[in-house]
Parts: C-alpha cells; sequence; structure tokens
C-alpha cells in the first residue's frame, strides 16, 4: 500500500503548490487545503500503514491485544487537522475582507498596496 | 582603580539630579571628580616611575576568561593623568561655555560617561573588556558630535564618526578574538608575557589587519581621517577633548599596547611606518589650506597622529622615547589650543583666521596663551613640543632604512610651522577684523581661561624641566610601549647635532612659508579636485552602495510576490534535500504491493478529484473537488485503523465545505491570467516537489531508527491515564501541552475571524456595529454620518432624538425591503458602492436584520 500513497502523496503535493503558485488567491487558498491534507498523509503514510487493528484497548484488557496502529502519529495528525481548519478559517476571511477592500483576487496586484 | 571608573560613571548618574538645583555650576562640582581622581592617579607616579606595575584582579565572567581586572603602568598611568587631567578642565570650560543652554545636563552626562569609558579603555587588561570600553567611547562620542542635534550638518557628521569607528570596532573585535585565540589568552598582561612566536601563527597578518582597521579608523589615520575634521560639528569642549586628547588616542593606545608583542614583526613595522608617515603627511598638508581655526587644529591632529604612529612603526628605543613625550607635548598644547579657538569664536564671532585680526587688544590673555601654546606645536624651544619635535627627528635618523619618511618628516614639520604661526599670528595682529563690534570683545570667564593657563603652564613647565618630566611620566610610558627599560633622557639642550640642524630648517621654511600663505592657498586651490575625490568621497560612494545594494536586494529577494517567495523556497528545498538524497541514500524501491481493489479505488479518487480541482475553471467544481479529495482522505485514515482521524476529517471537511460555499461565492470567479508558458513552469515546480515528496516517502517507509517511543504510551494508556482510547489519551494526557496550545491556536483565529467580520477601519470610531458580517454585505457609512468632532456627537444625538420623535417605526418596514435588495445586488454583481446614502434609522435597522440573518 506505502508505495501507492507515496505516489498519491506526491501528486498531491504536486497539486497543492501548483495552486500556491497561481496568481488568482481563491486558488491559493485551494493550494492551502491541498497542501495541509497531503501533509496529513505524509505523516500518516510514513509511519506506516496498518490494517484493521486501530489504537484502542478492549474491554477488561489493560493493553490493546496484538500489534495495533501507531497511536502518535494519529495524535499529531488530529492536531494538525484542527490547526490546518483554524488557518484556513482565518485565511479565507483574510481574503474575504482584502478583497472587499483592494477589489481585486490578483496577488500581484495586491503587493503594491502595502503603503 | 575599577571604582576609580565606577565613580566617574555615578558621577554621570548624579548630574541630572543637580543640574535641576545648580544649573550650570553642576559643571564645576562634576569637574571635582575628575580633579580628584587626577590627584589620586599623581600619587601613583613614583611608584609606577619605579617599574612597579600596579594589578588590581576582579573577576566578571571567569567561565569566558572575562575579568574586570585593571592595571596601571607607564602607559596607562600616562594616559589615565591626561583623561582626568584634562577632562577637569573640559568640564570647567563647559559650565562656562554651554551656560544658558538648557541641555547642558545632558552634555555632562555624555561627557563623564565618555571620561569613564576613556579610562576604562586605558585601564583595561582584559582585551573584550578593553573592546566594551572602545564602544562605549564611540557611541558616547556619537552623542557628543551630534549634541546640536538640530543642526544637519552635525547629526550627518556623528553619523559619519559613528559609522567609521565602530565599523573598524568590529574589525577590532574580530582582530582581538584571533589575538587571543593566538595568543592562549584573553589578559593583555599574560600576552605580552607569553613566549610564543605569534608572527609565526597562520592568522598573524589576518589579525594584524583587523587590529590595525579598527586603531587606524579610531585614531583617523590615512584613509580613514575624514572623519576627524567633519566632528568639529561639535561644540569646542568636546574637540578639545575627544579630538586632540582622549578618543582619537584609544587606537594609538592600543598600538603602544600592543607594540611590545607585534612590534618585531615586519609587516607591523611596513604597515604602521607608511599609514603614519602618509597621516602626517594629509594632516600637514590639509593643515596649510585650512583657514577654519578648528579644522587648522583637526588637521594638525591627524598630523600628530600620524606622527605616532609613525614612531611606533619605527620601534627604536629613541622612537619610543619620542613617542611618549610627543604624545604628552601634543595632549598639552592641542587641548588648550582647542579650548583657545572655541574663546576666539565665542568672543569674536567667526573662526574663520582671514575673517579675524588685531584680537590681541580685547583678548591680550588669550592671545599670549595661544602664541606660547602655538611655540610647543610648531616645536620651538623652551616648550616641551620642541624637546618631543628633536626625539622625533632623531628617532627618524636612526631609521635608516625608511628615506621616504625623511622628507615626510620633514614637509609635515615645516607645514605644522606655518600653521602654528597662522594660528597664533592671523587673529591676533594687524588691523582689527572680527564680526562682532570691537567694544564687545573681552576675555572669557575664568573658567574657560583656567584649562588653557594650566595647560600652556605645563608645556612650559615641561619643556624647561624636561628631565623630571621624562623621569616620573614619558619615560615609564616609554618603557611600557617598548617592553622593556630603554636608555635615554629628555632633554632640552641635546647639543649642536643634526636634529637641531633640521628643525632650524623647518622652523626658517616654516616662517617664510607663513608670509606667502594667502599666495600659497590660491596655488593649492589647484589640486582642489583631487582633494574632493579624496577619501571621503569613498565614504559616501560606500554609503550610497548600501542603500543601493539595500534596495537592489530588495527588489529582488522581497518583491512582495508570494508567488516569488514560494518558489524560491521550494525550489532551495527540492535542490538541498534532493542533492542530499541523491549522494547520501540508494534509494531502495520497494514495490512489494499489497493492495485491495477499494483501496486502489479511493486512493484513486483523492488523485483524480485533487488533479480535477486544480484544472477546473468553475468555483463549484473547485468545492467539490476540495471535497471529494477531504472524504477520501477521511476514508483512508478509516480504512487503516484510525478512526478518530476519519470522524475528525469528516466533519472538519463539512465545516469546510460549508465554510467555501459560503466565501467563494462572494469573490470573483476564477481568472485565467497566467501564460501557458507560466503554467508549464509551474507545474515542473509542482512535480519537483511531488517527486522529491515520494522519494523521501520511499525511504522513510523502510527505514525505522529507533523504537517507536508510542510503546510507552500504548502499554500505560489504561493503567495511567485509565483510557481506552490511546490517540484521545495522548491528546488529553500525555501531550496535553500541545492540545492546550491547538485550543489557543484555535481561539486566536476565531478572534482574528471576528475582528475581521465585525470591525471595519472604514467606520467611524464606536459604529462597529454598522459593519457587515460574513453572510451579509458590508455596509460602509456615508460621509456625513461620521463623526468628526464632539459638536458633531452633539449635533447628531439631537438629530436622533428628533428622528425618533418624528416616527422611526414608521419607516423601518419599508428600509428593510431596501436591505434586502442592496444584499441581492452585492451578491450578483460584487459591485461595491462607498458612498451608499443611508440615513442613521437605516442603519440600525440593517443592524438588527444581520443579526437575525447571522445564525442561519
Amino acid at each position: 500500500m506505502e508505495p501507492i500513497m507515496a505516489i498519491a502523496v506526491g501528486l498531491m503535493y504536486a497539486a497543492a503548490i501548483y495552486m500556491m503558485l497561481r496568481r488568482s488567491i481563491v486558488k491559493l487558498v485551494i493550494g492551502l487545503m491541498l497542501l495541509s491534507n497531503a501533509a496529513n498523509l505524509l505523516i500518516f503514510t510514513s509511519a506506516g500503514m496498518t490494517r484493521g487493528a486501530p489504537p484502542l484497548i478492549p474491554e477488561g484488557a489493560i493493553v490493546p491485544d496484538g500489534i495495533v496502529a501507531d497511536p502518535l502519529p494519529q495524535a499529531l495528525i488530529l492536531t494538525a487537522i484542527v490547526i490546518a481548519f483554524g488557518v484556513l478559517a482565518f485565511a479565507v476571511v483574510l481574503i474575504h475582507r482584502a478583497y472587499n477592500i483592494l477589489r481585486t483576487d490578483n496577488l500581484d496586484q495586491m503587493k503594491d498596496t502595502d503603503t | 582603580m575599577q571604582l576609580a571608573v565606577l565613580v566617574i560613571y555615578l558621577a554621570a548618574l548624579l548630574t541630572p539630579w543637580l543640574f535641576v538645583q545648580h544649573q550650570h555650576r553642576t559643571a564645576y562640582m562634576m569637574a571635582l571628580v575628575p580633579a580628584a581622581l587626577t590627584i589620586w592617579f599623581a600619587t601613583h607616579i613614583p611608584l609606577i616611575a619605579g617599574g612597579e606595575i600596579l594589578i588590581h584582579e576582579y573577576q566578571w565572567i571567569p567561565g569566558l576568561d572575562i575579568s574586570f581586572t585593571m592595571v596601571l603602568d607607564g602607559l596607562s598611568l600616562m594616559f589615565a593623568l591626561l583623561i582626568c587631567g584634562i577632562g577637569t578642565f573640559i568640564a570647567l570650560y563647559a559650565g562656562a561655555y554651554l551656560k544658558g543652554n538648557p541641555a547642558q545636563n545632558r552634555f555632562l552626562v555624555i561627557l563623564l560617561a565618555f571620561m569613564g569609558s576613556m579610562l576604562g579603555l586605558v585601564l583595561a587588561d582584559n582585551l573584550i573588556t578593553l573592546f566594551v570600553f572602545w564602544e562605549l567611547t564611540s557611541i558616547t562620542s556619537y552623542m557628543l558630535i551630534g549634541f546640536n542635534h538640530q543642526s544637519a550638518e552635525a547629526r550627518k557628521a556623528a553619523l559619519q564618526g559613528l559609522i567609521v569607528t565602530v565599523a573598524g570596532g568590529l574589525a577590532l573585535l574580530a582582530g582581538l578574538v584571533m589575538l587571543a585565540a593566538m595568543a592562549g589568552s584573553y589578559s593583555i598582561q599574560e600576552i605580552l608575557g607569553t613566549s610564543e612566536a605569534l608572527t609565526e601563527h597562520p592568522l598573524f597578518v589576518g589579525m594584524l589587519i583587523c587590529l590595525l582597521l579598527g586603531a587606524f579608523t579610531k585614531s583617523a589615520q590615512f584613509p580613514f581621517h575624514f572623519w576627524l575634521p567633519n566632528a568639529m560639528a561639535a561644540p569646542t569642549p568636546v574637540s578639545a577633548y575627544l579630538h586632540s586628547a582622549t578618543m582619537v588616542k584609544a587606537g594609538i593606545y592600543l598600538l603602544a599596547r600592543l607594540q611590545p608583542e607585534l612590534g618585531e614583526s615586519g609587516l607591523w613595522t611596513i604597515l604602521l611606518s607608511s599609514f603614519g608617515a602618509m597621516t602626517m603627511l594629509t594632516g600637514a598638508f590639509m593643515a596649510v589650506r585650512s583657514t577654519d581655526l578648528k579644522k587648522l587644529l583637526a588637521y594638525s591632529t591627524i598630523m600628530a597622529l600620524g606622527t605616532l604612529t609613525l614612531l611606533l612603526g619605527i620601534g627604536t628605543e629613541t622612537a619610543m622615547i619620542a613617542f611618549a613625550a610627543y604624545l604628552l607635548a601634543h595632549s598639552l598644547y592641542k587641548g588648550a589650543l582647542f579650548m583657545l579657538a572655541g574663546i576666539v569664536d565665542h568672543e569674536a564671532g567667526s573662526r574663520d583666521v582671514t575673517a579675524l585680526g588685531g584680537l590681541r587688544k580685547n583678548l591680550p590673555l588669550t592671545a599670549t596663551l595661544v602664541a606660547v601654546a602655538a611655540l610647543s606645536l610648531a616645536g620651538i624651544p623652551p616648550l616641551f613640543g620642541f624637546v618631543a619635535k628633536e626625539l622625533l627627528l632623531e628617532a627618524m635618523l636612526g631609521d635608516a632604512f625608511h628615506s621616504f619618511i625623511y622628507v615626510f618628516v620633514m614637509v609635515a614639520s615645516i607645514f605644522v610651522v606655518t600653521v602654528a604661526s597662522v594660528i597664533a599670528l592671523r587673529p591676533f595682529f594687524g588691523a582689527f577684523k572680527a564680526p562682532k563690534e570691537q567694544s564687545k570683545i573681552h576675555e572669557p570667564p575664568v573658567a574657560m581661561l583656567v584649562g588653557p593657563v594650566v595647560l600652556v603652564l605645563l608645556s612650559l613647565v615641561a619643556g624647561i624641566i624636561p628631565g623630571t618630566i621624562g623621569q616620573w611620566v614619558t619615560l615609564p610610558a616609554s618603557n611600557a610601549v617598548a617592553g622593556n627599560v630603554v636608555e635615554g633622557y629628555l632633554a632640552l639642550w641635546h647639543g649642536l647635532n643634526l636634529p637641531l640642524l633640521l628643525s632650524g630648517i623647518s622652523i626658517a621654511l616654516g616662517l617664510i612659508l607663513y608670509k606667502v600663505w594667502d599666495a600659497f592657498r590660491q596655488r593649492l586651490t589647484v589640486l582642489d579636485p583631487i582633494i574632493n575625490r579624496g577619501p571621503e568621497r569613498g565614504y559616501f560612494w560606500f554609503m550610497d552602495a548600501i542603500v543601493w545594494v539595500a534596495e537592489w536586494q530588495t527588489r529582488w529577494l522581497q518583491n512582495g510576490s508570494m508567488r516569488n517567495y514560494l518558489r524560491t523556497i521550494v525550489l532551495v528545498f527540492v535542490g538541498l534535500t534532493g542533492y542530499t538524497l541523491l549522494t547520501r541514500y540508494q534509494l531502495h524501491w520497494n514495490w512489494d504491493i499489497n493492495l485491495y481493489f477499494h483501496e486502489l479505488v479511493t486512493v484513486s479518487i483523492l488523485v483524480a478529484a485533487a488533479i480535477a480541482a486544480c484544472i477546473t475553471h468553475s468555483r463549484l467544481g473547485s468545492v467539490a473537488a476540495m471535497g471529494a479529495v477531504g472524504f477520501s482522505v477521511a476514508l483512508i485514515f478509516i480504512l487503516f485503523s484510525a478512526p478518530d482521524l476519519g470522524i475528525t476529517q469528516i466533519l472538519v471537511e463539512t465545516l469546510t465545505v460549508i465554510l467555501l460555499v459560503l466565501v467563494l461565492f462572494r469573490l470573483p470567479s476564477f481568472s485565467n491570467i497566467s501564460t501557458t508558458r507560466e503554467r508549464i513552469r509551474d507545474a515542473v515546480v509542482a512535480l519537483l516537489v511531488g517527486t522529491l515528496i515520494m522519494c523521501l516517502i520511499m525511504i522513510t517507509i523502510d527505514v525505522q531508527l529507533f523504537e517507536p517511543i508510542s510503546a510507552y504510551q500504548i502499554e500505560n494508556s489504561y493503567t495511567l491515564a485509565q483510557g481506552r482510547n490511546i490517540v484521545n489519551v495522548i491528546l488529553v494526557d500525555f501531550r496535553a501541552l500541545d492540545t492546550l496550545g491547538e485550543i489557543f491556536v484555535l481561539a486566536l483565529a476565531a478572534m482574528g475571524v471576528y475582528a475581521m467580520i465585525k470591525f471595519n477601519p472604514d467606520t467611524a470610531p464606536g459604529s462597529n456595529h454598522y459593519a457587515g458580517t460574513l453572510i451579509l454585505a458590508e455596509k460602509k457609512l456615508a460621509e456625513k454620518d461620521i463623526i468628526h468632532s464632539l459638536e458633531e456627537i452633539h449635533q447628531k444625538m439631537l438629530e436622533d432624538q428628533n428622528i425618533i420623535a418624528a416616527g422611526a417605526m414608521n419607516n423601518r418596514n419599508a428600509k428593510d425591503d431596501d436591505d434586502d435588495d442592496d444584499e441581492s445586488e452585492d451578491a450578483n454583481t460584487s459591485s461595491y458602492d462607498n458612498d451608499r446614502p443611508q440615513d442613521d434609522s437605516a442603519n440600525s435597522a440593517n443592524d438588527e436584520n444581520e443579526k437575525e440573518g447571522k445564525p442561519s
């Protein structure tokens, strides 16, 4: 599974970077979302993928029976998902605000408005 | 000795407080501090003259080999006496000179701080401590030169001085660190005592150049001499103190201090002699063509500094004797001359010698003092300057292999006699000439005259009894510079010999040159184009170049285009990581694919959706594609044992899609701005990154460098934290602080979002409840509703009462309809009308409308 995922994550990174290099600020946001998803999958994949063994402890046991998926990367990704959402919400509103004031969605035109 | 330095700083701290009560008399009180220190140092003269070295140890940062140890030997003592002695008179002089100036307390604080720094510099034994004091003198002198900060010229001169000396200071630090590394100690005493041959060390040349850069910039050596005359923009007490007796001598002090260790190097001899001789000649030449009294003195100071450097370069025992004597002589007459020049300027209203004349009737005492000091400057017996000059000539003649130096020294001696004559005769003899009326010119207050009188008398006394002065003051200093006991003595009469003859010739030629000075200066104007191309032009060119380079690299690197930044960052990442990957690691292609069909479908949907999001031209299409990406990711999480991630991802993805739908359609539709070439270029960059990431994953999946730390968490999840869901336990227990941080980030983002939606900077303060929300279009206040003053508020309150009284209820319904129309207009065309007229009641009605609409 991992080699396939490696290719998929690589393609997602490529798509994310491509979108972030576009001039339209909306496409930048799409790129940002792709990037956060790709990064989550990157961590998920490189930690090794396990089928059907969630890190849960059954009733009555003290440790999970058998080998379970590594819980630590999952905890990290969980944090990352939520943070990415916070960042996205902020970015989206910021863009909306910027567009309302500047009346452009072209990043190259926005850069001249510093002063 | 540490106390001596601290006392001065303490006095500086007390000054503002004293100044409130005693005004300009504070300066006289403060003069007591250096006066007391002068006496304290003077009591050490017999001890030091006996060959003792006084060491007061004090640890500062022992771990870094930085101590606050202070050492008093012949050289330090002479400097300390000059700093405190002349400092006393400068403080007195400043009290009268700046009388009535409200910024006098500031002046005194900085002057005392400078004095303390200078004293620390000459007493410090540790190289780092020395450097700290060195920089402190640079900074305090910056503030002193720029004292008249309203004057653009003073600011410019101060900055120039600071930049030149601090740039040199930076080089000096490097040099000192190298020196310490070579000698194995930061203590000067230990470095001087080291038996290691530093000249053989590979770092030696670099160290020497760095040290000399520091010393030369500080001591205004050619080609860094230009800052010193410009620094004459400072008040006269500052010029007299910093630019004759102390600050510029700091570089000389450092060179002299290290002379015993480094003086044997051939490079040292060559660099010091040639730069010293060049500086001497430049100073003398520039002095001869100046007419401003302070400029004349400043350039002759440069000449003297060059001479001192030259003497260190010559490095013979006679040169060492001459060095100490010349240093003392110069400090005495130059300090006096600067103060006297200030008096002339103060009283007669001009410093230009061509605009002055016949002042001796009004300023008899000043004229006499100037004459005597100038005699010392010219090197005429029986002044101490003569003794020093004889020794200089003798040292020069003893130096057989630098014949060009003879010429330099002779020319400089001739010029300096001319300069001395100009200073002594021009303003005081001949027909009366001054910008001020003759009756208004009179002798200055006693406080201003004390310094010059004492210094001139010292010059005279030292000239008459040179042997005594030599024995107690200058010879111990010479011993310290030479590193051993020098054989020699100071005397007025050395017998009929070559130095005396040369001295006579230079005096005669100098006086002849004085006779034709005006014509000579006229002739020299031919050289102006060359002089204008001097090192100072290099400085301005350098400063312009800094600005130009800053602008260029800002335009190039910080061009404000985020895409360029991103492309640069990404390409650097690909380049560096990719290079390391290819050169250091072997790629293992593990194509051992163990795959179910439903997994393949999920991944395919994921990739297809990601690509679709990129190429679609429809906003709705891209949002839908993003949804597909998000849910595919969630599915992958669920398929591979991460149910919590799946649940979170689904929740977040739902919210994201709602958010996007809400906002994206308030933005313009996708536009295709890029050309095909740009697209291809970006696609290539993007694919490079993608490939690299793929390779990185391929490498990492097979590598397990360490045991995963989650083993501990899996084992202890239930026993320690009573939780069966290990991921949750990690989040809320093992890594609870992370989660707290995450919550904090979310709260911040929420606050940011709220602020951006609610607060509108374009509307007047206090009218935030009029601002639009994300869901509803923003409402702007009409110009007439923006409050500019208190009267307007009052007016507005009256109007509001009228409106309510007139029945705002009547038109509320109608206004609501109006607003709805506006909404649809906004959503459809994204048009935006800043000046849409709205009256107050319409706004408040709209506000309620928004509040109701928000929860939906």
